[in-house]
């Protein structure tokens, strides 16, 4: 397994990334601006007006490294792909798993009672570390929240109701957004949370997760990419042209961990305040370019940290999280696993 | 319907060393390269160089396509000595000499192809192995032939039904094994039952 698996992002406006050797060179202008080994990434992001050789895309598609092409704000553009290098046994596996409506509904419940339990340690860790600092009030409404967020995940994980895991879903966002703002701790009255909105953000917290997930989705898509599964197709998420369902079913469990709280201690610790950000007319709110370069600093920085694999009960990046459920998915997907085992942070 | 590709040579060794690994590397094509994996690999790059050299009565030829119809195997040999006509296969390892009959089954592969291919009877070969730098004769007996023509049928019947076999845990085979973060023995092996695991870890 790779053991980096950092990601490059170029937010340099007319970049010019080539492929020399087994490395990839960025320039800018004609001057070279960087260079890595490719054998260390997992991923290439490029943001806004960046351009790439058809060399390296070749390259990256045939090492499993994936390259897309995001807007200067974050929204997904274009992806590369090479020749079809997956397993069409695990890919017809996949389209025939999601075909049978019982299958779908347990493989997404075991996603959702993940993704519910790791809103609930965010919750949880929030309390632990700041609970006393907090008014009365607030800490109550957030250990009620807790609360609710075990039972969801409880019976997320045993029904075999497509609708019910959605409504378990909703409910377990609607306590859990219902108190994120009192996990902001700064002051600013343009921090604050105002319920989860997108399309366009409208407020700054609002913002960043957006932001935070497309990086996410990247990963995501790059892990089910590197082990062969078809990212469009998911269990939760049902199909959609031009929508990575299964991309989007597996950076579910991976959001409390690698972007709300990435959110919540870039504000928390003053690393972005009110000045990163742009109002436009409409009330959408950006995030302006040098901040977008923290969010991704941080972002990975956290990838890098160290945790303990509940399942795997070893030592991992949070970085190689994204590429184990994969994994752990087409396992399931191929009857290694009786069941799909989300990742659960504790 | 059947599935008629060739079989790689080498799927014969990893069928012997773990029929698991066998099914990730030919059935779903997954590959990960470890520090062994990349010696051996260079290693054949440089023996790889196809030609023919003749000392005296031997002819050597490197790198020689190999097929064998009958039991629809391919593969490359390192070097096949023809002495006096007759093809002796020389296979290059770079360990030692192991205790399964891996190296042997594949060796006698080769032999079959190149009996079918020079309509000649291949009786002996050796394996070279790069730490020992000793080369070891080997016979292709009827017992060898025989696991050698049972291990092909059973990979055969293996890629047909598109089954990968689970994974056995054997803490000193799988260490050795590049595959095993995708593989994942330990954990699978571990974890008969996740739907209690999973609700365990929802419990508290």
């Amino acid at each position: 397994m790779r053991q980096h698996l950092n990601t490059l992002f170029v937010t340099t406006e007319g970049s010019w990334l080539r492929k020399d050797g087994a490395n990839i060179v960025v320039e800018v202008e004609g001057q070279e601006r960087g260079r890595v080994p490719a054998h260390m990434m997992g991923g290439v992001v490029c943001f806004g007006r960046v351009a790439m050789s058809p060399a390296l895309m070749g390259f990256c598609a045939e090492q499993g490294i994936g390259v897309s092409f995001l807007s200067e704000h974050g929204k997904f553009i274009a992806r590369v792909e090479g020749a079809q290098s997956g397993n069409v046994l695990l890919r017809r596996r996949q389209y025939r798993l999601a075909d049978d409506p019982v299958v779908s509904a347990v493989i997404a419940g075991s996603i959702v009672a993940g993704k519910v339990a790791n809103q609930r340690t965010v919750l949880r860790r929030a309390l632990r570390d700041h609970g006393s600092n907090m008014a009365p009030d607030q800490a109550a409404a957030i250990d009620d929240a807790q609360r609710r967020l075990a039972d969801a995940a409880r019976l997320a994980a045993e029904t075999t109701d497509l609708d019910r895991v959605r409504g378990l879903e909703g409910e377990g966002a609607s306590a859990y957004f219902g108190v994120f703002d009192h996990l902001i701790r700064a002051a600013a009255p343009e921090l604050r949370f105002r319920g989860r909105s997108r399309r366009p953000p409208l407020d700054v917290p609002n913002a960043l997760l957006s932001f935070l997930y497309a990086i996410l989705g990247h990963d995501c898509r790059s892990a089910l990419e590197v082990v062969g599964l078809d990212p469009q197709v998911g269990f939760l998420h049902r199909d959609r042209p031009g929508r990575a369902g299964l991309a989007l079913d597996l950076m579910e469990e991976l959001r409390p961990l690698l972007a709300d709280r990435v959110a919540l201690s870039l504000l928390n610790r003053g690393q972005l305040t009110a000045k990163d950000f742009e109002w436009h007319d409409g009330g959408a709110v950006m995030l302006r370019d040098d901040a977008r370069k923290t969010v991704l600093a941080t972002y990975q920085e956290r990838k890098r940290q160290e945790l303990l694999h509940p399942f795997l009960e070893e030592k991992i990046t949070i970085g190689l999280i994204a590429h184990i459920q994969a994994r752990l998915l087409a396992r399931h997907l191929r009857g290694d696993l009786d069941r799909y085992p989300p990742f659960l942070w504790k | 319907m059947e599935n008629d590709d060739p079989i790689p040579l080498s799927a014969l060794q990893h069928w012997l060393f773990c029929p698991r690994q066998c099914a990730l590397i030919h059935l779903e094509r997954q590959w990960a390269e470890n520090a062994a994996t990349a010696d051996g690999r260079i290693l054949h790059e440089r023996a790889d160089q196809p030609g023919r050299t003749r000392r005296g009565e031997v002819r050597t030829l490197r790198a020689l396509p190999l097929r064998c119809h009958r039991l629809n195997l391919v593969g490359v040999a390192d070097v096949v000595e023809l002495r006096g006509g007759i093809p002796f296969p020389v296979e290059y390892k770079r360990g030692r000499p192991k205790s399964h009959r891996a190296d042997e089954v594949q060796l006698c592969a080769q032999a079959l192809c190149l009996e079918e291919m020079f309509d000649q009877p291949v009786s002996q070969g050796a394996l070279f192995y790069g730490e020992t730098r000793r080369r070891t004769e080997i016979v292709f007996d009827a017992d060898l032939r025989a696991l050698t023509v049972q291990v092909a049928a059973e990979i055969a019947a293996m890629l047909n039904s598109g089954t990968t076999p689970p994974p056995a845990f054997e803490a000193r085979k799988c260490g050795q094994c590049s595959l095993i973060d995708l593989c994942q023995p330990r954990p699978l092996a571990h974890h008969p039952d996740v739907a209690g695991w999973l609700r365990r870890q929802l419990r508290d």
